[in-house]
């Protein structure tokens, strides 16, 4: 098959369109051994190439793969940075969160249209940009933000966005923008100059000095069993929003009696409003693997992946430099720091734009190379994970906390916090507030504190764990972060009293409608009708009947969907009709006659309008007169 | 009964389970119907529709792909867990286009039948979401209308574990999630009507259509004249 025919696309547009050589799509497939368990790499690396996945490709993926078609397909068309037509040379990605717009998103799209010449959602006629929105890209501490192909842009003004679009336009490169020594800087510097940090307090566990591998060396000393029993006496739990005791999963694993165990980490970070582990892969990517090393220890595995969302792209080089110098130093690969048999390595597994990727089966799903849908549980992950191996997941704060509590002591963990939320927790604040950024603190911070701190005691709302979380009012700022009371994974979204509130909800649920992976017919489309519902809301055509309907609707949503992502999609509305009930009374107004206020007569006959070829003598304004 | 088997109750009845059978397969045995729409007898559970939500121990899950626990106590026809079935039923209806009267598989269709069988009698509460999906005729017996369909992904399955072929599959994600077929139309797949795919019992609603052969049980004969959805299953028990 490889022979050098161009791409002969049957259903794509009118313009010319890159063609793409068949050989070099099978040498694509061949640099990942032709395994379709990689196929996210391979679509990812034509995307990257030749801008789009045609039907032509996708026959050869399969062919190469021993896949059907529309098997390819079914994973092409799942994530957002897959695309089955032509984008531009340079793809705009704008971050359309409700935090960027009230930051001034409008202007942002509107100076990009003017200077590029399309609009949003659209690609140039000679392909040299697409210009799109996408959700959050884990920028909120300094939105507005965009991606423009792999480099991320912050604080962007009207101004900046010209700016980006006139040396983009003159063609320059995106990376040549950032700094004209790009090539030249660490990756490290290359992140930076990207993106800030914005630590605002270090706590004694993760942004504080870490010696090298202290952890691991304690490790090496110890049996697995000893591992997860300081782990488990630490009380540390997961970090990434469910909480579940970390030593307890391992011991789950280290249980299941197979021929290989994986490690898998979650650095997805997809939950707008998170970006802790943005900066914890930026100034801690050695803990973080210390921390894998040492769970692969415990639960014997050999493998691992770290599962980094498309949106950080611009990480990846610095974490594969990471793993280049570990396997140098001897602190990855085969008899690790000596000890004969302790072999471990990984590898980085990218995503391509899809927050259910950040559901544990669902990730592992897309590690396969499947469409990133959950898996059905039972069985576990512990169980049958990776490939169908006892696999451990967890999140890049856990791994990084593991890996101190190894070098302190379980004690020293269990010591910070409070009864059942030990050690320390990193809140990513964004919103209204003087000093969004990275806060670190033990739990049982309550929600007053943590505004003092961050400037941002004008706040009328906020919302904890992002849109899956709890949106609270002003009288529940005195109750506590931990896990019993207010949990989060690390989302602290400030809004102020100018913020409507439904309209906030509004944007959330057109998210979860948007990240929705559809398997299950409750959150595929019952989120779509409380999106739609809520959209009554706002225009004012609501009855009071509506409310039960909401609350309704979303106990059905809860009580059936099939992950994480149902379960808690109707949040924001159950939370704020909870806790701002007035903004719900103000925009309903009974029935007149009868009629429900959403019903207009115009647009209701209007077909029949068409059909028939004449108006309606009744409600046709100019023959009633 | 052997010495591994597991006993439960589902709402009170005592049902004996084989390791490793799901809640629905014991229940099946025992004479016991779960409604159901994505599950099918001879293909791989898929847990998507949500219409055999139970309540075990209090917790819903799907008793389609749920393993049977020994001594847990199932709730399975409680007016709260059949209003949520017939919330998911309506929201199957509103998210494609039904006319059933005018519709193939009218009497023989488990949507239409779940209906009935959950007593969806009102006008319903949800918007219409009317999607505009064209109609696969290409085929020389086989049309394709995915209007009235589903995603149960019943199709999928059989083409591929059954017939080994893999005609259909899904594409897209989210509420724009379908079914796709495996080349351009149905007529460039290796589909064909004498496949298990094809077949009359595999698609639960009229999407699948053999060409010619329309309409061909008089109404009176159809499956659901017979008797509600789940009567075969519920006769099992009654002896
Ligand atoms: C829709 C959805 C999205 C999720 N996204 C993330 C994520 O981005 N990062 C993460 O660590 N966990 C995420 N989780 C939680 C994971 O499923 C899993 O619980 C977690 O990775 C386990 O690691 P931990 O125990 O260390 O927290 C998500 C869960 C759901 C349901
Ligand atoms: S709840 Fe939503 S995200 Fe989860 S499986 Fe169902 S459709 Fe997919
Ligand atoms: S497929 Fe079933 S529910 Fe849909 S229109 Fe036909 S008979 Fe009615
Ligand atoms: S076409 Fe029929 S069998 Fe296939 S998914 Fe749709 S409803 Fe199910
Ligand atoms: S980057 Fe825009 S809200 Fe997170
Ligand atoms: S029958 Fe169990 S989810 Fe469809």
């Amino acid at each position: 098959m490889a022979t050098n025919t161009p791409d002969e696309q049957m259903t794509g547009p009118a313009v010319s369109v890159p063609s793409i050589p068949v050989e070099e799509i099978v040498s694509i497939c061949q640099t990942y051994g032709n395994d379709r368990h990689r196929m996210l790499d391979i679509l990812r690396d034509v995307q990257d190439r030749f801008r789009w996945i045609s039907p032509k490709v996708m026959e050869t993926v399969a062919s190469q793969t021993c896949l059907s078609r529309i098997e390819v397909e079914g994973v092409a068309s799942f994530y957002s940075f897959l695309s089955q037509t032509p984008k531009g040379r340079v793809t705009i990605r704008l971050c359309d969160d409700i935090i960027d717009r009230f930051a001034g998103l409008a202007a942002i799209a509107e100076a990009f249209e003017e200077e590029l010449g399309i609009k949003v959602g659209e690609t140039s006629p000679d392909e040299s940009f697409s210009l799109e929105y996408t959700p959050c890209i884990g920028m909120c501490d300094q939105a507005p933000a965009a991606m423009v192909n792999d480099v991320v842009v912050t604080k962007l003004t009207p101004d900046l966005a010209r700016q980006w679009a006139q040396s983009l336009k003159a063609g320059k490169s995106p990376e040549e923008i950032v700094s004209d020594r790009f090539a030249d800087l660490s990756p490290h510097a290359r992140a930076t100059a990207q993106v800030d940090n914005n630590i605002r307090h270090a706590g004694a566990v993760l942004l504080g000095p870490v010696p090298d591998d202290a952890g691991l060396k304690t490790a090496l000393g110890l049996t697995p069993v000893q591992i997860m029993d300081m782990i488990e006496a630490s009380g540390l739990r997961g970090c990434g929003g469910a909480g579940f005791t970390t030593g307890r999963k391992w011991k789950f694993a280290a249980a299941e009696k197979a021929e290989k165990h994986f490690v898998l980490c979650n650095a997805d970070e997809g939950e707008p409003g998170t970006f802790k582990d943005r900066v914890l892969l930026t100034e801690r990517p050695h803990l973080l693997v210390e921390g894998m090393t040492i769970a692969a220890r415990a639960v014997g595995a050999r493998e691992g992946i770290i599962y980094l969302r498309g949106e950080y792209v611009y990480l990846r080089d610095l974490i594969e430099e990471v793993l280049a110098d570990r396997r140098a130093r001897g602190l990855l690969g085969e008899a690790i720091l000596g000890v004969e048999g302790f072999d471990f390595d990984l590898r980085v597994q990218m995503g391509a734009g899809a927050y259910i990727c950040g559901e544990e089966g669902a990730l592992i799903s897309s590690c396969e190379g499947l469409p990133g849908e959950p898996k059905t549980r039972p069985p576990f992950p512990v169980n049958r994970g990776y490939l169908g191996y006892p696999t451990v997941v967890n999140n890049v704060e856990t791994f990084c906390h593991a890996a101190r509590i190894l070098d302190r002591g379980a004690q020293w963990f269990f010591d910070m916090g409070e009864e059942g939320s030990h050690g320390t927790k990193l809140f990513s604040v964004s919103g209204d507030c003087l000093n969004p950024g990275l806060y670190e603190f033990p739990y049982g911070l309550t929600i007053n504190e943590l505004l003092e701190m961050v400037g941002g005691e004008d706040a009328a709302a906020v919302q904890v764990g992002g849109p899956s979380g709890t949106m609270i009012a002003r009288d529940s700022f005195h109750r506590r972060l931990t896990f019993d009371d207010l949990a989060t994974g690390g989302a602290i979204i400030v809004f102020s009293g100018e913020r409507n509130v439904l309209e906030i909800v509004e944007y959330y649920m057109s998210f979860f409608v948007h990240e929705s992976c559809g398997y299950c017919t409750p959150c595929r489309v019952g989120n779509v009708f409380l999106q739609k519902a809520i959209g009554k809301f706002r225009k004012g055509l609501a009855n009071p009947e509506d409310i039960d309907y909401l609350k309704d609707l979303s106990g059905t949503i809860i009580e059936t969907s099939r992950c994480g992502l149902g379960m808690t999609s109707p949040n924001p509305i159950l939370t704020t009709l909870k806790n701002f009930p007035l903004v719900y009374s103000a925009m309903v107004k009974p029935s007149k006659d009868g009629i429900r206020a959403t019903f207009d007569i115009q647009s209701a006959i209007d077909g029949a309008r068409h059909l028939a070829k004449r108006r309606s003598y009744i409600y046709d304004e100019d023959f009633s007169k | 009964m052997t010495d591994q088997d597991i006993t439960f109750t589902i709402d009170g009845v005592a049902i004996t389970a084989k390791p490793g059978q799901t809640i629905m397969e014991a229940a099946d045995d025992a004479g016991v119907y779960i409604p159901r729409l994505c599950d099918h007898e001879g293909l791989r559970h898929q847990g998507g529709c949500r219409v055999c939500t139970v309540k075990a121990n209090g917790r819903s899950v799907a008793a389609c792909t749920q393993p049977a626990a020994p001594g847990q106590t199932v709730e399975n026809e409680t007016p709260h867990i059949n209003k949520l079935r017939r919330d998911l039923v309506e929201m199957l209806f509103h998210e494609g286009n039904h006319l059933c009267p005018i519709c193939e598989a009218s009497g023989n269709c488990e949507l239409q039948a779940m209906a009935y069988r959950l007593e969806m009698g009102e006008p319903t509460k949800f918007p219409y979401l009317e999607p505009s999906r064209a109609l696969d005729a290409s085929h020389h017996d086989i049309a394709l209308d995915t209007n009235r369909c589903i995603s149960c992904g019943r199709c999928i399955r059989a083409s591929k574990d059954v017939d080994g072929k893999g005609v259909f599959g899904y594409v897209g994600r989210g509420i724009h999630r379908r079914v796709a077929v495996n080349g351009e139309d149905l007529a460039h797949t290796d589909a064909d009507a004498s496949d298990h795919a094809m077949s009359d019992e595999v698609c639960p609603v009229g999407c699948i259509i053999r060409k010619r052969v329309g309409f061909a049980t008089p109404i009176g004969e159809r499956e659901f004249d017979k008797g509600l959805i789940g009567y075969e299953i519920e006769g099992k028990r009654r002896g």
